[in-house]
Parts: structure tokens; sequence; C-alpha cells
């Protein structure tokens, strides 16, 4: 039993990565990076929240590229503890980045009333009224 | 053998039946493999990347808050993040290049691309610290708007994150010429390794959401 832990533990579950690995995630990488950056400084979308919502998922299929190729993450590393802390982590940020942007957004709306019409504010109280 | 001194504790602890009592001697040797530091430097990055977030969600919130000042679209350089981006990414690669060298136990290329992934940080830290510069010198430093507050923050803490990265390169360089290729220096050569790798990912989510982004109409 020792020697089959030994065993497994000389490998600990760890893939360490190949050439070929490597040169996959590289020139997935410069792909995934080339064609943001080509959409913004050649102007090929009218709308800029159309080119904002490509980029961000080209920028989300590069992380999981680097995360897989390079840090070598998988469901056997670590026994799965790494798996499910990096979840746990992104479960966190998700919450913590969508809420915060939630919150604010509708703080910022719901302040900007008062703030445009300032000089006309007191004339039109009943406006925030129910 | 940990699991002799252990014994003693356990059973003080749980005066339970014998069954049990080999399951926690078996579980107690199961869950400390030797490698359990990459684990916890994995965890580290996982609260890193916390950090980040925090920096992130500030930008987001501020970043077009520009207090009459100057925007991203007039400021940002995309051809210099450009450059930026293709360093980073050239030593995440020289970087696994060195991994692939010391698992075939190979110190002389090692230590090459070992260096020339510091290089190439290097490299990434001199055009970022020029931006920089270029940016205070143009009446746009991080007290000028919120906007520029949050973009030094998070674009300056991924940065000394880089400088710690290149110190710590520099140091295990040192380390592996005196050591070589002990079970130790590949620890710390695995450890680096992800730490590198961690920093290119926030790279990504840095030029896409604050670069690309913000020069966006």
């Amino acid at each position: 039993m020792s020697a089959h832990h030994d065993h497994e533990h000389g490998h600990g579950g760890h893939d360490h990565g190949s050439l070929r690995s490597y040169a996959i995630g590289f020139i997935l990488s410069v792909i995934l990076t080339a064609i943001p950056f080509w959409l913004v400084m050649g102007n090929a979308f009218r709308n800029s929240s159309t080119t904002a919502f490509v980029i961000l998922g080209f920028a989300a299929v590069q992380i999981v590229v680097h995360m897989i190729y390079f840090l070598h993450m998988n469901t056997r590393a670590e026994g799965g503890w790494s798996l499910l802390a990096l979840i746990f982590t992104i479960v966190l940020v998700a919450i913590v980045l969508v809420g915060s942007i939630w919150v604010m957004y509708h703080l910022n709306h719901n302040m900007m009333p008062g703030m445009t019409h300032a000089p006309g504010a007191a004339a039109q109280p009943a406006h925030h009224m129910p | 053998m940990p699991d002799l001194v252990l014994d003693p504790a356990i059973a003080g602890a749980v005066p339970a039946a014998r069954a049990p009592q080999d399951d926690m001697v078996f579980h107690v040797r199961d869950h400390h493999p030797e490698n359990g530091t990459l684990l916890g430097f994995w965890i580290y990055l996982m609260s890193d990347c916390l950090l980040f977030a925090v920096l992130f969600i500030a930008y987001a919130v501020l970043g077009r808050n520009f207090a009459g000042g100057p925007s991203g679209a007039e400021l940002f350089d995309l051809p210099l993040v450009a450059v930026n981006t293709a360093f980073l990414l050239l030593s995440s690669i020289t970087y696994g290049f060195a991994m692939l060298s010391s698992q075939r136990a190979r110190l002389g290329s090692t230590l090459l691309w070992l260096g020339v992934t510091g290089l190439f940080g290097l490299a990434f830290l001199g055009l970022e610290l020029y931006e920089f510069a270029h940016l205070i010198h143009q009446g746009a430093g991080p007290q000028r708007s919120a906007f520029l507050t949050s973009f030094f923050a998070l674009v300056g803490t991924h940065g000394l994150h880089v400088t710690v990265g290149i110190v710590w390169l520099v140091t295990l360089l040192f380390q592996l010429n005196r050591h070589g290729l002990t079970e130790a220096n590949q620890r710390r050569l695995m450890c680096l390794s992800m730490f590198w790798h961690f920093l290119d990912v926030i790279w990504i989510g840095v030029f896409t959401f604050v670069y690309l982004m913000g020069v966006l109409p």
C-alpha cells in the first residue's frame, strides 16, 4: 500500500505538461490575444457594446486555455482540491463582481436625478415621493 | 513515522473502536502528500485572485469617472500594450521551456530559459514604468481622477507582482546555480511557475477590461 501511495504522490496527480501542450497553449493564446486587439484597433464592429462582449468572451476563453495548458489545471491535481478551490474562488468573484456592478449602477441611477437637476431639485421635491 | 506519534493522541482523543482509529491513521498519512506545498501555494494564488477581483471591481465602478480629465481613449497607447502583452506571453512560454528542461534534469538550459523569462519580465516592467511615467508627465497621475486612481491601483498591483516574481526568479537562479535541481528547488520552480502563469492570467483581464474596453467609445 505504501508503495502504491508513494507512486501516486511521486506524480502528485500533477500534469507537468509537455512541449506539445505548451506549444498548443502558446499558439492558442497568441490567436486569442491578437483577435481582440485587432477587433478594437480596426474598429471591426460599429457598436462598442458588441465589441465589449466579444472581447470579454475571448478573454474568458483565453483564461481557460492558460489554466489548462500553462497552469495544468485538471480534475485530478491534488485529488481535485485545486479545482475545488478554483471553483470556490470563481463563485466568490462572480458574486462580488456582479453584485458590486449591479449595486453601484443602481446607486448611480438613483442619485442622478438629484445631482443633475440640482438647481431645480427644490422645485420638484415630489419627484422622489412614491 | 508520523502515524506512530499520532497514534496515542488519536487514541486519547477518540476512545473508539479499533476500526475508525486505523481509518484516521490512514487519513493522516493520506492527506500529507509530499507536494502539499503546491496545493497551499495554489490556495494563496486563489486569495490573490480575490485581491485582484476587488481592484477590478473598483475599476469597473470608477472607470468612467473622469472628473473632467482625460479618458482611456485619449491616454492608452494600444500598440504599446500589445507589445507588453507579447512580452508577458513570451515569458510564459519560456518559463514552460525552463520547466521542461528541469524535468529532464538539464540544469544549464533550465537556467538559460529562466534567464530569458526574467528578461521578458524586465522588458514588460520597463515598458509599464515608461507608460506610467508618460501618463504622470502628462498630468494624468493617480490623483487626477477616480478613473486614474483605480487604473494605477490595478495595473500597479499587477506590476508589483511581476516585480516580486522577478526578484523570486533571480533568487531561484542563484539557488539553482548553487544546489542544482534538487527536490526542494524543483518544488520552488513549480511554485514560481504557477505564480508566473497566474500573473499572465491576470494580465488577460487587465488588457481586455482596462485597455481594450477603455478605448471603446
